[in-house]
């Protein structure tokens, strides 16, 4: 085999948690009652927009799960292959020009000649300061100066070209696919798509496709031959820092919440359901938690983790599973100090729903106590679930970035979008400013936690079944249209009460 | 006299959802100085959104999109913002049904009756004090002066709204908009306030905009009323026209809805079906689906005012004299058609009881301080006695805190009873285990008041109806009028078959809770509660949350599952007319003791405890009863955490004796079911007595 295929532990527990999200939808597929909810989700504009963007965040994060070792050249004495120490990921195979086009150290995006003057010997033995030029960076252009821009432009807009290409060949399948599915004809199915008239918005998700593509049309024809976000002070391209951050920043978001919501759930429905002494006993514990400073009781459990791995090094083969024990182990300790807040809100929401009539309905059946949590009232509180986590997503993907630059984040040798506003904070103060990595940085983080946020809205709108889907749209369309179907004889501002009246 | 309000063609939309909702609907109405003028309607007719677009105070999602409103000649409509401030609260004022909501936690009442003040009079500073202490003394407010910089939550229900009117009334308002202001309050308090409100009209000759559904309030205040229907007015007429010849037939089916005491041998005529979505045009007449003297006609014209006799105005194609005459006979008619007669079946023995209570004590702790050392105890129960027979309704009444919902609780072993004996049939409930009640669980079950939040809104509803059965085992639900016995049906089949012994179609269990009205939610909870073949159904206020007419249903409902399926009931409630209709015997409460407990006729024909004969009187009666005394209760219910000393009513009770203030007084008997604890009558040797 040319290669050696590495499981990490945070490896192992994505994919329990992708086992367990395609088998929860195998579920919901076959039970009609389940399905019709999400099929609402399904008609949402900005979550179906913002799941489009997700599942591109999810792909990135997966080929980076995806973990082995490549075989080096030459051979043991014995005959044996010998893998390299380097464990790589899918991603970095697709991405290999970024990894290794590695520059001697800052160059702004898109550049062609580093970002700092510095001295270069000229060939007859004279020394000049000046900004030099890259060694991969538009390495291929003659004359930096005059091509330089052209070039850009050229290959953006074969990019932008490519990526239109690739989306108008979706769209055409998409067709396709829906004419078959509704036996349609292909056009009717096309104008269907164009005039909003479609279930699914596809012209939504069609549109922030086509966006999505051109970009990363664009970014790969440039990506060759330019660091289209920059390079760091070592010379590692931006781009490449920002794409490997993302599986970090999704591990920390969700595998924390997987180990935090045990606790929150339990522990906050029993103390809001049963009162008495277990809730005293549960309150103890959790204001006991939230009153030690977090960062503290982080700091030490990750410095007891540390030293525990330099004192064992011969249970670490590589250097990545070393810090995927510590990524694992900084999201366990996260999930114990952030499970407070969460089990707090489900006691207090546990509690009100405790007094309902339907619960004391329940009791009077005499149902018992776990059918009751489970049945009454766990489904009642999923909504402050969800929202919760995703909140906590962002605000966890952030605690990761301060707890890098405290230094009791992640291994010093991963990515991380921690990492990275850590190593460029202190370029903000330079000048000229060194803006791109932070500003990459920001940017990734900005457009996932926004995708998250918007889907889980469309989520928890359409699984709450109180709520009627309100066709945004068309209101928005409809209201200066239904004043001119009642003739208005001579008061405009009999409209609204509220508004400002026009003709006083 | 001269016309005060003259709202002409008000439409007024709601945008919610896809199509804007016509909540009112070309509303047209005069009010003359010094008149009370009802609006009288169900819910969901567009009463509360007339009210709120003359105060121009509509939600957001609130337009008013044609239409005038004039307030003595100014159309409020033209006015600007900063001009409305000026008639809000000055010109017209409001108060609202829930007066635990609409004043501010936050804020003594003192200083919000100062912001009326402020906003319209401009008083110096000691004026205005005054005129606060003269307001609230106005209104009732005992020891104004201390009373008046004390917080909203100091303040008891009735205390509350008297405040609201006081501020209402602060800026002297020529008309008072008061939407549902006794629905939240009990009887006696509700007599109180009606009172306050006709007293302060005379003195200061006001209008008042009375919006209410309760005909019983209509007919003590109202001088004129128009009935609203689906967005518009139905109907307009004189007090004495109204309640004498009720003309639309909406009206009339109202009126036919009600529960009383001589309809207690039949069901009651029900009004199908509920208030059209009103965000439909409508062709023909609104009320047409619902009708039960519908024409042809009435589905594709819309239907004109026709007079009936003066003032006496109706939209209905009845009374337009072009096309025919109907006698007023025809309607009783119709209406006895939908009568189904139902036989009283009489139980033979009564000897042996279904649910005997005995000396149940519920005593809430009340904790203080650090360690949370019990100080005092809510005696919310304190020693109540009764007896169920099997078949029958024993109705519980009194006014809300008084621990009517307690008792049904803990009779359900929900709350733990402090002490005192609960046996049903021969078992005693206190006590028993969480496993070996369940055994016996299924045999008693309880309906509550609110059919909102009595169903789980994540469960289906064949979900909630499984939930129950498959708790205590239930494997089949008697059928006592089925016919086919034979084959062994699934648990579907007996869901089927429960719905459609609520009636309701089999098909709903697919659907949730939320997609249902109240009236077919209140169904799907006594479903519920059928699911487990139970003996004996405690019902907490099942109708005090739905429309009259749904009311009717309901109280239909219950009536012939009892005569089929033998049901005892434990009736909870302090609707007197529902007592009468339905009731076999009648205990009534006061303050967690019962002081007054025999057969309806005795209580309710015969009140002697001075607390039931307040009661009854309070109750706002549509037949004007030339002998009717109203008997003023003084003040409010006292805190079952220090209930006063002797008898619990006497700092109310018109008839207090010396001796009432040191002991509770023993059971008097009248007859061998009829007792009392008052010493206003021969005690009984040997009684028990109880102790404090």
């Amino acid at each position: 085999m040319p290669f050696s295929p590495i499981i990490l532990w945070t490896d192992a527990l994505i994919y329990l948690f992708v086992a367990i999200v395609l088998s929860f939808i195998g579920y919901v597929r076959h039970h009609e009652h389940l399905l019709t909810p999400w099929k609402r989700v399904g008609h949402s504009a900005s979550g179906m927009s913002a799941l489009t963007i997700l599942i591109f965040f999810l792909v990135i994060g997966l080929l980076d799960t995806v973990h082995f070792r490549p075989v080096l050249d030459h051979k043991t004495n014995d005959g044996e292959k010998i893998y390299s120490v380097e464990v790589l990921s899918l991603l970095d195979i697709v991405v290999t020009p970024l990894r290794t086009h590695v520059e001697k150290t800052y160059s702004a995006p898109l550049a062609s000649h580093l970002y700092a003057k510095e001295t270069i010997e000229l060939p007859d033995g004279k020394q000049v300061r000046a900004f030099a030029r890259l060694e991969y960076g538009g390495a291929h252009l003659q004359n930096p100066e005059t091509e330089h821009i052209g070039d850009i432009v050229w290959r953006g807009a074969t990019g932008l070209a490519y990526g239109l290409l690739v989306w108008g060949i979706l769209v055409v399948c998409l067709c396709m696919l829906l004419a078959h599915r509704n036996q349609q004809s292909f056009q009717h199915n096309l104008s269907g798509i164009w005039r909003r008239t479609t279930e699914i918005p596809w012209y939504a998700i069609l549109i922030t496709l086509l966006i999505l593509l051109m970009l990363i049309g664009c970014v790969s024809t440039l990506a060759s031959h330019y660091h289209v976000l920059g390079t760091d002070k070592v010379g590692q391209d931006i781009l490449y820092q920002s794409l490997k951050s993302i599986r970090v920043a999704l591990v920390i978001g969700t595998l924390t919440t997987l180990i935090m919501l045990p606790f929150a759930l339990l522990l906050g429905i029993m103390a809001g359901y049963f009162s008495g002494w277990i809730d005293d006993v549960i309150q103890y514990i959790y204001t006991t938690l939230n009153s030690i400073p977090s960062v503290l009781l982080i700091a030490a459990a990750v410095l007891m983790m540390q030293v525990y791995i330099e004192t064992h090094p011969e249970i670490f083969e590589t250097i990545a599973s070393r810090a995927d024990l510590r990524l694992l182990f900084l999201c366990i300790i996260l999930g114990i100090t952030s499970w407070t807040g969460l089990c707090r809100l489900l006691r207090g929401e546990t509690m009100k729903l405790r007094e309902l009539e339907y619960i004391q309905a329940a009791h009077a059946f005499g149902v018992s106590h776990w059918r009751i949590i489970s049945r009454h009232i766990l489904p009642n509180v999923m909504h402050i679930v969800l929202i919760a986590t995703v909140m906590d997503f962002s605000g966890l993907v952030l605690a990761e970035a301060v707890l890098s630059y405290v230094g009791v984040g992640v291994d010093p040798s991963t990515i991380s979008f921690g990492t990275m506003i850590n190593a460029a904070r202190l370029e903000m103060a330079r000048e000229p400013m060194v803006w791109w990595a932070l500003m990459a940085a920001f940017g990734f983080m900005f457009t996932l936690v926004l995708s998250a946020n918007l889907f889980a809205d469309a989520v928890q709108n359409a699984l709450d079944p109180r709520t009627r889907i309100l066709k945004q749209r068309n209101s928005f369309f409809h209201r200066p249209a239904k004043q001119e179907t009642f003739p208005l004889n001579k008061t405009p501002e009999t409209t609204t009460p509220s508004a400002p009246s026009q003709h006083p | 006299m001269k016309t005060l309000l003259d709202i002409e063609n008000l439409q007024t939309l709601l945008h919610t959802g896809d199509a804007p909702v016509r909540a009112v609907d070309g509303l047209t109405l005069k009010i003359s100085e010094g008149e009370t003028f009802a609006l009288l309607g169900e819910s969901g007719c567009g009463k509360s959104m007339t009210a709120l677009s003359i105060m121009r105070l509509l939600p957001d999602a609130g337009e008013i999109v044609a239409g005038q409103i004039k307030i003595d000649g100014t159309d409020v409509l033209q006015l600007p913002e900063t001009g409305m401030r000026k008639i809000r609260g000055k010109r017209i004022s409001m108060i609202f049904q829930e007066p635990m909501l609409s004043l501010n936690p936050v804020l003594t009442i003192a200083e919000q009756i100062d912001e009326v003040l402020k906003q319209h009079l401009n008083l110096p500073q000691q004026a205005a004090q005054l005129r606060i202490q003269e307001l609230l003394e106005q209104v009732g407010i005992p020891d104004a002066p201390r009373r008046m910089h004390e917080y909203p939550f100091q303040f008891s229900g009735g205390m509350k709204q008297r405040a609201m009117i006081a501020m209402a009334l602060a800026g002297e308002p020529e008309l008072l908009i008061a939407d549902e202001p006794t629905t939240a309050l009990d009887v006696t308090i509700q007599a109180q306030v009606l009172d306050l409100m006709r007293q302060i009209q005379q003195r200061k000759n006001m209008a008042i905009l009375l919006i209410t559904h309760d005909l019983g309030v209509v007919a003590e205040m109202a001088q004129r009323i128009a009935v609203m229907y689906a967005g518009e007015i139905v109907e307009l007429a004189t007090r004495d026209d109204f309640f004498n010849q009720p003309a639309h037939p909406y009206s009339q089916q109202l009126f036919a809805s009600l529960p009383g005491k001589q309809k207690r041998d039949q069901a009651l005529a029900v009004i199908n079906g509920n208030v059209p979505s009103l965000s439909q045009q409508f062709a023909g007449c609104r009320f047409v689906d619902r009708c039960n003297q519908a024409l042809a006609l009435c589905h594709d014209t819309i239907p004109q005012w026709h007079p009936v006799s003066g003032q006496h105005q109706v939209r209905c194609h009845l009374y337009n004299k072009d096309s025919m005459h109907v006698s007023s006979n025809l309607m009783t008619d119709s209406l006895i058609r939908n009568v189904v007669n139902i036989a009283q079946t009489a139980h033979a023995s009564t000897a042996s009881f279904l649910l005997q209570v005995t000396d149940l004590k519920v005593h809430f702790p009340i904790r203080k301080g650090l360690f949370k050392r019990v100080a005092g105890h809510v005696k919310a129960v304190d020693g109540v006695s009764l007896k169920i027979a099997a078949g029958k309704t024993l109705a519980l009444v009194g006014e809300s805190g008084c621990g009517k919902t307690t008792i049904g609780k803990s009779i359900l072993q929900l709350i733990q009873p402090t002490a005192g004996s609960v046996r049903f049939k021969d078992q005693e409930l206190v006590a028993l285990g969480r496993s070996q009640l369940r055994q016996i669980r299924s045999q008693f079950q309880i309906i509550f008041q609110d059919p909102y939040s009595s169903l789980n809104p994540r469960m289906r509803i064949i979900e909630i109806l499984q939930e129950g059965m498959s708790a205590l085992h239930v494997e089949r639900i008697d059928h006592m009028d089925a016919n086919n016995q034979s084959s062994a049906p699934s648990r579907e089949k007996e869901i089927d078959a429960l719905l459609q012994r609520v009636g309701l179609p089999a098909d709903v269990k697919w659907r949730f809770p939320h997609e249902f009205s109240g009236g077919q939610r209140q169904r799907i909870a006594i479903a519920r509660a059928l699911a487990v073949n139970p003996k004996l159904l405690i019902c907490d206020e099942p109708t005090s949350a739905l429309d009259v007419s749904v009311q009717a249903q309901i109280l239909n409902l219950l009536k012939s599952l009892q005569n089929n399926l033998g049901l005892a009931f434990l009736f909870i409630t302090h609707n007197i007319a529902v007592v009468e209709y339905l009731a076999d015997e009648v205990a009534v409460m006061y303050l967690g003791r019962i002081v007054e407990h025999g057969h309806i006729d005795e209580v309710i024909g015969r009140p002697k405890h001075p607390y039931t004969q307040a009661l009854l009187s309070s109750v706002p009666q549509i037949q004007p009863d030339p002998d009717r005394q109203i008997i003023h209760l003084k003040g409010d219910l006292p805190s079952p955490a220090a209930p006063p000393a002797g008898c619990h009513f006497h700092p109310r009770c018109p008839k207090a004796m010396a001796i009432c203030r040191e002991t509770y007084p023993p059971v008097s008997a009248f007859s061998t079911t009829h007792t009392a604890h008052c010493f206003l009558y021969p005690q009984e040797q040997g009684s028990e007595n109880y102790e404090h």
